[in-house]
């Protein structure tokens, strides 16, 4: 988790005058989006290791990290749709979908292989995504609205589909239930999965013209439809590829936890925008990196662990996520100002 | 996001509320009447025409489920023309309320429900008694002025005692123990941690309760739940979840954890639930009642009440179908039957 200062068109600047201003303190102002949380987790690993040292046992470790995982994964998603300023409400219930088809699948086809379940998830994530990315870019309504009725609708699908019915652990295959419990080199599987997956999005997305493009629709759609990016594609690619990786924790869900149902991921959709958001994605999009917002996922999730093995009340665990939005918020409104500042100074000199 | 882009559309935005505003308006007064009539007629009770609708404390949970399937069953025997179930998707407080506004305005003769919490359903309910409907608590109680009888699975103090009981044998008689409950407020699990602080104190003086936490029965939060408690109470030898979400939850966490067959669990659980974890050995014994009896019994005491054969004073009794008679006791509350004990040898036995 290094990725220390994404290449240039950088965040809320056109890309030609950034150069101008200087790439390392450009650097500076970049690195100041995934700097607070990455010393912010340290911070608060270190404290509640210091207040119990069980905390960082081998097995309060492996806890640590197999609870960030789904939620890696979906802050993943949710920053590559962000960052093209729109927004995706419906990972809940998307996961929620995916998690009980992995549980029918088991339990319809008792021998059925480990990598076809995760095949047909991963496909599925991507039809219910593809569908939210249709609707926004042909229906030209804000992406808030659209997911919010899709949240509503995947949800009501997953309750009239599964109804009372209720898969459980013993239902699947005890490889699959393995996966979430083996590790390798210390690392839980999936934790593996969930960091590879970071690798290849946070790579798409800084050294692709594809990846590019999401900032610059995100900075100002327009300028991006005007400059000949097919915006409406991207987007719509955007929202395909976060609902392969929603279903992607589907799966894994089903793999982690006991039951899964009608009800399971809801209201995770706020998490999920949170962690991004906490992790430096700009909710107005063009800016911040996959990298932060996986880190904003393992920070909430560790708050909540935190919390708990201090004996704090959990109920003040809501609260301080909510000071983390608004210090993320707070740092990214600092950030612009001083870029907007540094711009101006540049180009007078310039003229 | 483009949260704000339609600004120029304020007028048309306007007129199209208030338009809204209007037919929601004329809705109500029309529904409003209706519910009126039809209620007074079901009030006064053409026989064979009753209805019956069960509101849960929340839809597609698998134990609410199983005891639905009783109460509808029950129902049917009973005599009601008609039996529904609805409720809301999450056991939050005020979730409930639309409902029995609904059956209230529908004219329904019996209200059977499970309250997510005590106090919040009370003046929805009040109102649907105005209207001449029954009410039939059932799982968890309302406050005692807002229904009729209260059917109980168990009496509340045995259910308490066997978990205790069972946990006491489980950690052999001393250690640290904790609580992972359903959420803060859930009547019928905070009586239950009552009686056993209770009885902690006064039968295990060497078992103490050292945490009380709550997974808001929710599989996420349970899990989390476990796991912190594991790691801030070192020494804890054993947990009592007296919710069948958490207990489930819990022996996830603990059967792929390296605390399996070393922190004891118990509570209660559904037996298909716990199976795997029962036979894994990182459950040994856990309790609960047939939560179809309750329902059914739930059907019987809600007949009987609109039929005006009791009114929910303490020593009514009426009949229960195949359970047989059933006495009303104090505080309008009946009792259904003695929790059961599942372990290894046993749970194979149940289907639920």
């Amino acid at each position: 988790m290094t990725q220390t200062a994404p290449p240039s068109p950088a965040p809320n600047a056109p890309a030609p005058t950034a150069r101008r201003a200087g790439r390392s303190r450009f650097g500076g102002i970049l690195r100041l989006r995934e700097l607070p949380v990455a010393f912010a987790l340290i911070v608060l690993v270190v404290v509640t290791y210091a207040a119990n040292p069980l905390f960082l046992s081998p097995q309060g470790t492996k806890d640590l990290l197999l609870n960030s995982t789904i939620m890696i994964i979906l802050a993943v998603g949710q920053a590559i749709v962000i960052i093209t300023r729109n927004v995706d409400l419906s990972v809940g219930s998307i996961l929620g979908l995916v998690a009980f088809g992995t549980g029918s699948l088991f339990a319809t086809f008792p021998g059925i292989p480990i990598p076809v379940v995760f095949l047909i998830g991963l496909a599925f994530g991507m039809l219910l995504g593809a569908i939210n990315g249709l609707l926004v870019t042909i229906a030209k309504v804000p992406a808030l609205v659209i997911t919010l009725g899709t949240l509503y609708i995947y949800r009501g699908l997953s309750n009239a589909w599964a109804g009372g019915t209720q898969y459980f652990a013993d239902d699947r295959p005890e490889a699959f239930g393995n996966l979430s419990v083996d590790t390798f080199l210390g690392f839980p599987v999936i934790t593996l999965l969930a960091l590879a997956v970071v690798v290849i999005v946070a790579v798409v997305m800084a050294g692709t013209r594809g990846g590019r493009d999401l900032y610059a629709i995100g900075s100002d759609p327009d300028a991006a439809k005007l400059f000949g990016i097919p915006v409406g594609r991207r987007v719509f690619t955007a929202f395909a590829v976060n609902g392969l990786l929603a279903g992607l924790a589907g799966v894994l869900y089903a793999s982690r936890f006991n039951s899964v149902g009608a009800t399971t991921g809801n209201g995770l959709e706020l998490d999920v925008v949170a962690a991004a958001v906490v992790g430096g994605v700009a909710i107005f999009g063009g800016s911040g990196s996959v990298v932060g917002a996986a880190l904003g996922a393992v920070l909430l999730t560790t708050i909540t662990s935190a919390l708990a093995a201090m004996r704090v009340d959990k109920f003040w665990q809501q609260a301080i996520v909510g000071v983390l939005i608004l210090a993320a918020i707070i740092i990214d409104r600092v950030a612009s100002l001083r870029t907007a500042r540094r711009l101006r100074i540049s180009e007078a000199r310039d003229v | 996001m483009e949260l704000f882009r339609n600004r120029a559309g304020g007028r048309r935005a306007r007129r199209i509320a208030t338009f809204a505003a209007v037919t929601a308006t004329v809705a109500l007064i029309a529904t409003g009447c209706a519910a009126g009539d039809s209620g007074s007629d079901g009030g006064s009770g053409a026989d064979g025409s009753q209805t019956i609708t069960f509101i849960p404390k929340q839809l597609n949970n698998p134990y609410t489920d199983v005891v639905l399937g009783g109460g509808e069953e029950g129902a049917d025997a009973a005599g009601f023309a008609s039996s529904e179930v609805v409720g809301p998707l999450d056991a939050s407080a005020s979730s409930q309320v639309s409902f029995i506004n609904a059956e209230t305005q529908a004219g329904t003769n019996v209200i059977v429900i499970a309250a997510n919490d005590p106090d919040a359903v009370c003046s929805a309910l009040e109102e649907a008694r105005s209207g001449g409907a029954k009410i039939v608590a059932f799982d968890s109680d309302t406050n005692p002025d807002c229904r009729d009888v209260f059917i109980s699975q168990v009496v509340a103090k045995d259910v308490a005692l066997i978990q205790t009981k069972l946990i006491a044998e489980q950690i052999g008689g001393s250690g640290q123990i904790a609580i992972l409950s359903a959420t803060a407020n859930a009547t019928n699990q905070n009586e239950w941690i009552k009686y056993m602080e209770e009885d902690l104190a006064a039968n295990y003086p060497d078992i103490e309760l050292v945490a009380k936490v709550y997974g808001d029965d929710d599989d996420t939060k349970s899990f989390q739940e476990a796991q912190g408690l594991m790691q801030a109470y070192p020494d804890l030898k054993g947990i009592i979840s007296p919710t069948t979400v958490g207990i489930a939850a819990t022996a996830r966490y603990l059967s792929t954890s390296e605390y399996k067959g070393k922190v004891a669990l118990t509570g209660l659980g559904l037996p298909n639930e716990m199976r795997p974890f029962v036979k894994d050995g990182t459950v040994t014994e856990f309790a609960l009642w047939d939560p179809a009896q309750l329902g059914y019994v739930a059907a019987f005491a809600g007949k009987a009440l609109a039929d005006g054969d009791i009114t929910g004073a303490e020593g009514d009794t009426f009949e229960a179908g195949d359970l047989g008679e059933r006495e009303v006791g104090a505080d309008g509350i009946v009792i259904v039957g003695p929790p059961t004990v599942f372990d290894a040898d046993n749970i194979d036995d149940y289907d639920f």
